[in-house]
């Protein structure tokens, strides 16, 4: 493991319609490595996603975000892109008209072949390079030209937003592939996920409840505690009701 | 200047290969002006061209059964920076006959061009007309366009038109297309326009399907920027059983341009039946942040977003 952080949070909070999404959150993540941010559903894992790329209305979160050193807690999502952070959403978005080819060439800063990354997602680019990235795709093969245009980048950070969502089994092994990729050639990913399956992938993990970072570590650690506890859990987002209490 | 040249010369401003009308199986008409500047002919197919004192008057008529391998290239183009150019077009396709012509209309230099297209179209039982008619126009925003046709599609007949003015200024257009749909024919229209600066575009399109099983589909893609402003109307009327029809306009508005659409879809038939969607507004938020996040500014998103849709 590199003991470089590549990314700060430091006591972020964000509120959203008078509702405090993430409280006081603090967490590091590590240069070329994977990590899994991981809670149920409603615990602000997107959230916190949304405010480490920047999109507009989570800017406002207080706190402060570090990349690589630098203070990138008021730059937009492209100012930070263009720093070397990125994400692929739970949904990838349609795109009417635009081609695997367009869309997949938006992420490089330099013109080259595109066509190694599109083997590598198991997408043919003979039958993909010119169909639309839209409704005509399912939402694996979305997931995998996103991550495929995300591979064709250079960025550092890559933030994946339930890279299991909608997809069989057959597409998330290949992202996993993909990450296991990502990961050799030296950059870091985040998982946001409320899935075992996704969990066990990382090396590391914060377990989310509540707007708030309740346990950390080596993922080994976390995931009897995530399965036994959280995943049954009826106190969901309420980190300080029942047993949770105890889980520092 | 002879008509070779100016043939030549039409074809430059299209962006298409000098020699697509080498090939003998290609027919072609080019107008310059009120000039017939070249003309081919194919078996089956006929091709009238008659000079009128602002314009042409065209002809067309395909015999019962034929069917026209390769795309009819057709140029209507104006060359000088002012000038009229008035194209009556009468096109009747026989019984079982085929053809796919692909139309420029040229007006790379215009300042103050007017260019009317008044079109008369009968689409014979169980043939198949697609027209895709590709706008070049000057970035002086000096042109108008009047596009009228009347189609008329007998039983089992095919109509597909692809209307795309996205290259140089619009100036002024305002499409009028009426269709009447006989029993089990197909139509579909497509008109995409890239609207900027004081550009005004009107589209009027309607289809009246007639007859049992007709079809019909309406698609509109305009992106507007500046101080552009577009009035789209779209009718579809189903007035016996199974007939299906569907409206789909989209229009992306940015700076102060304006956008208006007025689906209207009508049912005349418990068994027919008539869809619409309309979305108006600004590029949709997540395929814009998605894009950012990948280093593109907003700007750069916005045009490779529109890209997609008008291309």
């Amino acid at each position: 493991m590199n003991n470089n952080k590549i990314l700060q949070v430091k006591d972020l909070h964000l509120e959203l319609n008078n509702t405090t999404i993430i409280n006081s959150l603090n967490i590091e993540l590590w240069e070329g490595s994977i990590h899994a941010i991981v809670g149920p559903n409603g615990a602000g894992k997107s959230s916190l996603a949304n405010c480490i790329m920047g999109l507009e209305k989570y800017r406002k979160a207080s706190g402060e975000i570090l990349f690589k050193g630098k203070d990138i807690t008021g730059l937009s999502v492209d100012e930070r892109a263009r720093m070397g952070i990125t994400m692929a959403w739970q949904e990838p978005a349609r795109y009417e008209g635009l081609t695997v080819e367009d869309f997949v060439k938006a992420s490089l800063k330099k013109d080259r072949d595109i066509k190694p990354v599109l083997k590598r997602m198991g997408l043919d680019p003979d039958y993909y390079l010119k169909r639309a990235v839209d409704d005509t795709l399912s939402g694996g093969e979305r997931k995998k030209v996103e991550l495929a245009s995300i591979m064709a980048g250079d960025a550092e950070l890559i933030i994946m937003d339930e890279p299991d969502s909608g997809i069989d089994i057959e597409s998330l092994n290949r992202i996993f592939e993909a990450v296991s990729y990502l990961r050799e050639s030296g950059r870091t990913v985040v998982f946001i996920t409320h899935s075992s399956a996704v969990l066990k992938q990382a090396e590391h993990a914060f377990l989310m409840c509540g707007g708030k970072v309740v346990d950390k570590g080596v993922t080994k650690k976390i995931i009897p505690y995530f399965e036994g506890k959280c995943l049954p859990c009826e106190c969901k987002n309420e980190p300080y009701i029942g047993e949770a209490e105890n889980v520092r | 200047m002879c008509a070779d040249v100016k043939t030549k010369e039409l074809i430059k401003t299209t962006g298409e290969e000098e020699n697509i009308l080498d090939d003998p199986r290609v027919a072609h008409l080019f107008i310059s002006g009120n000039e017939v500047v070249g003309a081919r002919d194919l078996p089956g197919l006929q091709v009238e061209a008659s000079e009128i004192e602002d314009g042409v008057d065209v002809k067309i008529n395909l015999k019962e059964g034929v069917k026209i391998e390769k795309p009819v290239h057709m140029c209507f183009g104006v060359m000088p920076e002012t000038g009229m150019q008035k194209i009556i077009l009468k096109v009747n396709l026989c019984k079982d006959s085929r053809i796919n012509i692909l139309a420029h209309c040229t007006f790379p230099f215009a300042k103050d061009v007017k260019h009317v297209m008044d079109a008369d179209i009968t689409v014979g039982e169980g043939a198949s007309y697609e027209y895709t008619e590709r706008h070049i126009h000057s970035e002086t925003g000096g042109v108008k366009v009047y596009p009228e046709a009347r189609v008329y599609l007998k039983e089992n007949a095919t109509f597909r038109t692809n209307f795309e003015l996205l290259k140089g200024r619009v100036g002024l257009i305002d499409i009028d297309y009426r269709t009447q749909c006989e029993k089990e024919s197909t139509m579909e229209m497509t008109a995409k326009v890239d609207g900027k600066k004081g550009d005004i575009i009107k589209i009027r399109e309607t289809g009246h399907l007639k007859g049992e099983g007709s079809t019909g589909v309406l698609t509109t893609r305009v992106a507007l920027r500046d101080n552009a402003t577009a009035d789209v109307y779209n009718e579809i009327i189903a007035e016996k059983p199974y007939a299906r029809g569907h409206v789909d306009c989209k229009e992306i508005v940015q700076d102060n341009a304006r956008a208006k659409a007025v689906p209207v879809v009508e049912v005349k038939d418990p068994k027919a039946h008539v869809t619409h969607e309309a979305a108006i507004g600004s590029v949709d938020s997540k395929q814009l942040q998605t894009l950012m996040s990948r280093g593109l500014n907003e700007d750069e998103a916005t045009d490779l977003i529109i890209k997609g849709i008008l291309g």
